[in-house]
């Protein structure tokens, strides 16, 4: 069974969980809805996405051998993408929109003295350049405002992520950021019997194995949760 | 299920055929492909005659990917008379497949 969830109720147990007009009632909730991955929003973004626009150098990487990239950001998750994608890559550009860095010291250098790694300062990305497949970018210059294109064969957009947690804003506790507040080692929330996993409470790692790992704490923590629940009122 | 087409067959299988078929892109190492083949799997049962559906693994088959533009996956195409009626890139839900599928697809 899947349904989209459009509306949770966490002030009581049993918990809410409607999809449209269907009702669920649960003892125990886990939320893993993940993190998306933050977009340009501008013009031709979205009707190249999955033909040479991408928000993923490990998953869609291996499309792009020989190609010159494109890399949109400025911060860690910019450098380690653009550092990734010089593996296949015949080189890589990074447009940054500031004229300098927010990533770490390390991640920095890495990226910069990568001999196919070259960036272009102050310039945002107007819109992507392409029918049917991605060919270049308009860039304009923060400073100057003038434009200018850049051919490319690929744009990857590396800005950051928004956990998608819509659902549950102002019912649990949640990060600056976004993400959902867990007791660590274990998986519990602000609301007991709520449990979280995977990227929607993790911004650090985000890899498919430690979220598969944290989803199996979550099955085990609501597992003996309700354990006690029967072992009090039975 | 047409099971798995190749860079040598898809012309005559996908491209030939007379019936509308969904191809789905996928690789090994690819996690959200493995989530989206169980549900086209569904989806080409519950049409039935209506709808034939074909795996093609893009490491094994380059040509037909970079033929049509694939560049990342899970895609899924939707062929009919040879040629692209729809294509879908990214994994998504039952429903929202099918709502991309349904127009092309004659009804049962």
């Amino acid at each position: 069974m899947a349904q989209t969830v459009t509306r949770v109720d966490l002030s009581e147990r049993p918990f809410g969980v409607w999809a449209g007009d269907l009702e669920w009632r649960a003892q125990t909730l886990i939320l893993a809805t993940g993190a998306s991955a933050r977009w340009l929003g501008v013009p031709g973004e979205e009707t190249l996405r999955g033909r040479g626009v991408s928000a993923c150098a490990t998953c869609d990487g291996f499309f792009f051998r020989d190609r010159e990239l494109v890399v949109v950001g400025g911060g860690d998750t910019a450098m380690e993408e653009a550092t990734f994608l010089t593996k296949f890559a015949s080189s890589v550009t990074i447009v940054h929109r500031r004229d300098e860095f927010r990533a770490s010291k390390i991640m920095q250098e890495r990226a910069l003295s990568n001999p196919k790694i070259r960036v272009i300062w102050d310039a945002v990305v107007e819109e992507v350049l392409g029918d049917g497949a991605v060919t270049g970018v308009r860039l304009r210059n923060a400073r100057t405002g003038e434009t200018s294109e850049l051919p490319t064969g690929g744009v990857f957009v590396a800005i950051g992520h928004t956990p998608n947690t819509d659902l549950v804003k102002g019912q649990l506790e949640l990060t600056d950021a976004g993400y959902v507040v867990v007791q660590e080692p274990t998986t519990r929330t602000s609301v007991p019997g709520v449990f979280a996993a995977g990227d929607v409470t993790d911004l650090i790692y985000r890899q498919a194995v430690t979220a598969a790992g944290q989803g199996c704490k979550a099955a085990i923590d609501a597992e003996r949760f309700l354990e006690e629940l029967a072992h009090r009122t039975g | 299920m047409m099971g798995d087409v190749t860079d040598a067959d898809f012309e005559e299988r996908v491209l030939g055929s007379q019936s509308v078929v969904l191809v789905d892109f996928w690789a090994e190492w690819c996690v959200p492909c493995h989530m989206v083949s169980p549900v086209v799997e569904e989806i080409g049962r519950d049409k039935g005659e209506a709808l034939q559906v074909a795996k093609l693994n893009i490491d094994d088959n380059p040509d037909v990917t970079r033929r049509f533009g694939v560049m990342s996956i899970p895609t899924l195409m939707l062929f009919k008379d040879g040629q692209e009626v729809a294509r879908v890139v990214g994994a998504r839900g039952k429903d929202a497949l099918l709502r991309e599928i349904d127009p092309h697809v004659p009804a049962a």
